[in-house]
């Protein structure tokens, strides 16, 4: 019950730093959160529990310890935009638990985005939305040696088409392991 | 009346071929001028010796048509078909309305080269214009027939012709999938003779030639990062020369050839940075927490022009090389990005307006912003080295094509593709080598 006390509180001050920093994105150097000290110190309780499932299923893909289900590792973006969706936290702190759990194993974040606009433009675009995962993983205490980012801008769509829906498919971030 | 009579040599355009098969098909022109400049392109004479070639006339008047300037006059209705000075009968083209007519015929040396003699006439005033023996391999019989569209064009125009340049782009195929492939293609200017340079199952983009249309530089995914390569056209020999962490992107060479406009985020975001070719020292140019990306070069080669979201929203920007100093060129609208500047000092980029996006022209003394085109999702102009016309990415179709636009806005026309998605069309510099430089 701690556990889950203390991810909502992480999820809750983690989503107004996700919020200012979106707000201020270009004005401002990013402020730097005070509070991941505090969920980096009170990781360790949680992985003496000896009763979790894996974190990993037999295909080495994340998994929900708590359900065994399979962790979504692709997370959508609003046109022209970089800032993580609140919808999304939850999750990702779930991949910082893992990670965290994890020492061992790394992450590469690739940023995408749709075809509209330029395409070294996009491939900026691309960068700030997996520069966006990567401050949330490390301000949850997750290692900056543990991740990577790489943007393929508008390059490597999911979906080929080019209407609105394909569009919201291809702005997205991919948490890759390794 | 003077006339200019020259033997030159076509030089080898070789290329380390990979594939022939063709990535672009027919042009399609969907946009004339009024009034263009009629002229009669009389089928070549050829020496039984040379067996089956293309019809020079039909590339030769076909480049002269999709310039927009001319209008060729149709071989079924020409009076008679001169190949030699004597033959021309002046009044047989006056009949038609032609200004111009061009005779010519091309014989089998010893050697296996082929020997084109050409002759220009100037039709209401009677006299040539222009005469020389073009000299090529076989294989160059296209690039003799765009040697002799370029005497045609700038004889009549007083412009330099581009006719003989090539365009390299990326072709995608199968994109968002899991088979899909990239390859940078070069063909010419018509389309004709695309080749594949490099092919990979990671995304390339961002191609420019080098000033001296030797080598283009590009950014390539294939270490799964973004790295920027330089590719000896002739050589096929390719060198990394910038992958660090983050972006590398957007290589652009100097006027001058000896430094390279790129962008890297390796200090955290993407900046402007220049890289001197022979020592590969880098020089950071722009300095704050915003998007500053597509860097080129002003024609004197001393500013550069990029694109920066500093102001919340992209737009264009300069910066002076020599000072620092740095200032906003584009105010009309929310979203301009990947500007080229045009040898007047006027721009041209991508403009964003009511969501749809297309190349737009803008007067830099008057501020006025001109559409060029009024397709979406328009990307990447180049704008030819004569100045005259632009080609850019866009799409018909759901496919990505080529379209090509005067600088005026009044002549277009396109280059699809059955192949795939081709996309960011980089024209080159000059390159016939019969006018040197």
């Amino acid at each position: 019950m701690f556990k889950e006390r203390l991810t909502s509180l992480i999820a809750l001050t983690l989503l107004s730093f996700v919020l200012a920093g979106c707000a201020g994105q270009d004005t401002e150097p990013q402020p730097q959160p005070e509070t991941p000290e505090e969920p980096r110190d009170a990781t360790p309780p949680a992985t003496a529990q000896p009763e979790e499932v894996a974190d990993f299923d037999d295909m080495g893909r994340p998994v929900d310890p708590r359900t065994g289900r399979l962790l979504d590792r692709t997370f959508y973006f609003d046109f022209d935009r970089s800032n993580i969706r609140p919808a999304d936290l939850a999750v990702l702190e779930i991949h910082a638990q893992i990670l965290n759990r994890n020492a061992g194993k790394s992450v590469v974040i690739e940023g995408h985005c749709d075809e509209r606009g330029t395409r070294e433009y996009n491939l900026a675009l691309g960068e700030r939305r997996s520069d966006a995962i990567r401050r949330f993983l490390t301000s949850a205490g997750v290692s900056s040696r543990q991740i990577e980012t790489v943007s393929y801008g508008e390059e490597r769509p999911e979906d080929p088409g080019h209407d609105e829906a394909a569009w919201q498919r291809n702005r997205r971030a991919v948490l890759i392991y390794r | 009346m003077k006339s200019i009579r020259l033997v030159v040599l076509l030089a080898a355009w070789s290329v380390s071929v990979v594939s022939w098969a063709a990535s672009l098909d027919t042009i399609v022109i969907t946009q004339g001028r009024d009034n263009p400049t009629k002229v009669a392109v009389v089928p070549s004479r050829m020496d039984p010796a040379l067996g089956s070639l293309p019809e020079l006339s039909d590339i030769v008047g076909f480049d002269l048509a999709r310039s927009g300037d001319f209008a060729p006059i149709d071989r079924d209705d020409m009076l008679s078909l001169p190949s030699r000075p004597e033959e021309v009968f002046f009044r047989d083209w006056r009949i038609l309305g032609a200004e111009y007519v061009l005779v010519s015929q091309a014989r089998a040396q010893a050697d296996g080269r082929i020997a084109l003699e050409y002759h220009l006439f100037d039709v209401p005033n009677e006299r040539e214009m222009a005469t020389a023996v073009v000299i090529g391999r076989r294989d160059q019989w296209r690039d003799i027939a765009h040697h002799v569209a370029d005497v045609v064009y700038q004889n009549v125009t007083g412009v330099r012709g581009a006719f003989s340049t090539k365009i390299a782009y990326v072709l995608a195929q199968n994109a968002g999938t899991s088979r899909a492939t990239y390859s940078i293609e070069i063909a010419d200017s018509d389309g004709e003779r695309s080749r594949t340079l490099f092919t990979s199952n990671e995304p390339v983009m961002s191609v420019s030639w080098s000033p001296d249309a030797k080598k283009v530089a590009y950014v390539s995914f294939e270490t799964k990062r973004p790295t920027i390569v330089v590719h000896d056209v002739a050589s096929g020999a390719r060198e990394r020369i910038s992958a660090f962490k983050g972006i590398n992107g957007s290589p652009i060479f100097s006027p001058d050839g000896r430094n390279m406009a790129m962008v890297l985020s390796r200090d955290g975001d993407p900046e402007i940075y220049v890289m001197n070719l022979a020592d590969r020292s880098l020089r950071r140019i722009t300095r704050n927490r915003a998007i500053d990306t597509e860097p080129s070069w002003t024609p004197d080669g001393k500013r550069l022009i990029f694109t920066s979201d500093r102001s919340r929203q992209p737009q264009i920007y300069q910066v002076d090389l020599a000072t620092n100093q740095q200032e906003r060129l584009t105010f009309e609208g929310d979203y301009n990005a990947r500007a080229r500047m045009l040898d007047d000092g006027n721009l041209v980029y991508i403009h964003r307006s009511n969501g749809v996006y297309h190349v737009a022209w803008q007067d830099m003394r008057r501020g006025r912003v001109v559409p060029l085109t009024r397709t979406d999702l328009d990307e990447s102009p180049s704008v030819a080295p004569n100045g005259a016309m632009l080609i850019y990415a866009t799409q018909q179709r759901g496919r990505g094509i080529l379209g090509v636009v005067s600088i005026d806005g009044s002549v277009k026309y396109q280059l699809p593709s059955s192949s795939g998605d081709v996309r960011e069309p980089a024209w080159s510099p000059f390159m016939d080598p019969l006018l040197g430089q």
